[in-house]
């Protein structure tokens, strides 16, 4: 499904050289829920952007479904990310002169799918996640837990396999918080892959399983007993 | 997409206005002043005939003075003598050949109450019409037998007939010139070369003469030249006999010679007819005979100025200026964006497909700056027109016919896409990651 192998990213000046991945090592089964926890600056979200190809690795070997990803040029790596992956993130990032609709729209135009089928998966997606009444509202008039739901709306319309997750939480309070993670979990129940990073180890219990980087290595740190301690 | 794009286009200009208008007028301004030069230019250097420019031949033989040429470096007179004009008229060795002078006229209208005027009239031959492919809205040129016999005809232009006969067919009524009856065999329809190539010795943006007759008329009746004249050595005495004689150049012959053959083969008449006039004490500078196409002449004779040309590049420099200032703004615009780009990379656009989009806005922005630019080009030309009102040959060359209305547009467009190309490519470099990350 999703493997890296010794994979290292490097960062570098003129005069400064970052490691924020050493060796870093993951497997990641189809279906899986993974949380990724650490510290800041941990190489969490290092991670993620190699995963989801916003990155380029520096060495090691990482494959998605099968494919090595360091041999796909741009066009390529650009058709994988559209097809199979998902992104939220904390920001959610949506765009403030497009409507809703038009947000969610944005992957789908980029992958070539006529209006009726376009139509049908964005009035689907805004249904799953409770806003389908909100079709032409611009973001600024969504509170953010529904903006985030736009976001997760956006990043399923295109039914991918995997569900990139960076501090989905991160900008909600705690009601909406739980609300985001309900849904993250019914949608890892129909299947879809998720890695989601945060710093909050009880979301991290909502996770099949967790990781736990520290200076960009996969770590024996707060394993599953301890989340299990949390979540206790 | 491309629908998409122009949508994408349409909102990042909506929410950028103050930028996107400075982008617009920036490339609206170097347009209107680069195209106001280059209108003035593309009018003067225009081919006034270009369906058979390249058959048209000035004629030139080199009767000048031994010890200097007429022009440096070696060039040959514009003009003929009387004695060479009419000897290689009368030779007849062309498809079609022409001499003619420029002089003027006193017409007498008939009515009671018209004053007379004096009007510029050209002494030709019948082949002139045909020749220049000039239009009639009534009648016809004269033919030989009218040039051979001193028939007193002539052809008058639109502006002269409306005058004269409000616009009516004229065509067999008599018009008095200078005291002589003449009968009207023609009369022109709208015409008005630009430049007017058959006479660039004379002003090249004077309108045609008001009325057109026959060259042996005008011979046989004394017309003075009006035109310009030139000699190398005095005149003897013997009135006008004598200045016919002499080696003073006036009269403009062309030549229509369809093929390089024929080119050839007159070049060879010409070299032929000046060798022979050497036997007789003539023609003293070696062998220099020309024949210039339309556009050939024009060129020898600067019909574009020097100064045009410079203007024309500073107009460049110009618009170089305020692409420059494009770039900077839509490197701004851009730089205002990078969380969109990032994002939309991050949701499958590849690096093409931003170009694409972008390219598309850039291309919205020019056609906004190409239509303000033909706006401005046209307040330009007015503007030129107005300042030098008192030269009437301006007017002509102010004018914005739809070929440069669509050189404005394509250059607008070139222009904001040239400035695009960098932005755009900073755009699409853009590490989507970094962006899109805020904690």
């Amino acid at each position: 499904m999703l493997q890296m192998n010794n994979v290292s990213k490097i960062y570098r000046t003129d005069t400064v050289e970052t490691h924020a991945l050493r060796e870093f090592s993951l497997k990641v089964e189809e279906g899986e829920f993974v949380s990724v926890t650490g510290p800041s600056g941990s190489g969490k979200t290092t991670f993620l952007n190699i995963a989801g190809l916003l990155e380029d690795l520096s060495s090691g070997t990482y494959e998605l479904d099968g494919r090595d990803i360091s041999k796909l040029n741009d066009r390529e790596r650009s058709k994988v990310r559209n097809e199979k992956i998902g992104f939220i993130f904390q920001s959610f990032n949506l765009i403030p002169e497009l409507n809703i609709f038009d947000n969610v729209d944005v992957p789908l135009r980029y992958r070539g799918f006529k209006a009726p089928e376009r139509r049908k998966r964005i009035e689907e997606s805004l249904e799953l996640v409770g806003l389908a009444s909100r079709l032409e509202h611009m973001p600024a008039q969504l509170s953010g837990g529904q903006q985030q739901r736009v976001a997760i709306a956006r990043a399923l319309a295109g039914e991918p396999r995997f569900l990139l997750a960076d501090e989905p939480t991160g900008n909600l309070d705690t009601n909406m918080a739980d609300s985001v993670m309900d849904l993250l979990g019914e949608i890892n129940s129909t299947g879809t892959t998720i890695i989601m990073v945060t710093h909050e180890l009880t979301l991290a219990t909502r996770a099949n399983r967790n990781i736990f980087v520290r200076d960009g290595s996969v770590s024996d740190g707060p394993g599953d007993l301890q989340l299990a301690a949390v979540a206790g | 997409m491309f629908r998409y794009y122009l949508r994408l286009g349409i909102l990042s200009i909506r929410a950028n206005p103050a930028l996107s208008a400075l982008m617009v007028a920036a490339i609206g301004i170097g347009i209107g002043a680069c195209m106001t030069i280059v209108t003035i230019q593309y009018i003067m250097s225009g081919n006034p005939i270009p369906e058979k420019s390249d058959q048209l031949f000035h004629v030139r033989v080199d009767s000048w003075d031994p010890a200097e040429p007429y022009d440096e470096p070696n060039e040959p007179p514009e003009q003929l003598t009387y004695l060479d004009a009419t000897a290689l008229h009368a030779a007849g060795r062309a498809n079609r050949q022409v001499i003619s002078f420029l002089s003027s006229r006193v017409v007498q209208p008939a009515g009671e109450d018209s004053k007379p005027f004096q009007t510029q009239s050209r002494a030709t031959t019948a082949d002139f019409f045909a020749m220049f492919n000039v239009p009639f809205a009534h009648g016809s040129g004269w033919d030989k037998s009218a040039d051979d016999t001193q028939e007193r005809v002539v052809v008058i232009g639109q502006a002269l007939n409306e005058q004269l006969f409000g616009g009516e067919n004229s065509v067999g009524e008599l018009l008095t010139l200078s005291g002589e009856p003449y009968r009207i065999v023609g009369v022109l329809d709208e015409w008005s070369p630009v430049p007017l190539f058959y006479d660039l010795n004379n002003n090249e943006y004077n309108d045609p003469a008001a009325l057109f007759l026959p060259f042996s008329v005008a011979v046989a009746g004394e017309h003075g030249s009006a035109g310009n004249t030139n000699c190398w050595k005095p005149i003897e005495d013997g009135g006008v006999e004598a200045f016919r004689n002499s080696e003073c150049i006036w009269i403009q012959m062309w030549a229509e010679l369809p093929g390089e053959a024929e080119k050839a083969a007159y070049l060879q008449f010409l070299d032929a007819y000046v060798e022979e006039q050497k036997l007789v004490g003539r023609f003293p500078r070696p062998l220099n005979n020309r024949l210039d196409n339309v556009e050939e002449w024009m060129d020898i004779n600067e019909v574009v100025d020097e100064d045009v040309s410079v203007l024309l590049g500073l107009a460049i420099l110009f618009l170089i200026v305020c692409l420059l200032n494009t770039v900077g703004l839509l490197l701004a615009k851009v730089m205002k964006r990078t969380k969109d780009i990032s994002l939309r990379r991050a949701l499958g656009a590849s690096k093409a497909t931003l170009f694409a989009q972008y390219i598309v806005e850039a291309s919205m922005i020019g056609l906004a700056g190409g239509v303000l630019g033909i706006g401005l080009t046209w307040l330009g030309l007015r503007g030129i027109e107005n300042l030098f009102s008192i030269f009437e040959f301006v007017q002509k060359l102010v004018v914005m016919d739809w070929v440069m209305v669509l050189a404005a547009v394509a250059l607008a467009i070139v222009s904001a896409l040239a400035a695009a190309l960098y932005p755009t490519w900073r755009a699409c470099s853009v590490t989507p990651a970094a962006q899109l990350r805020i904690q």
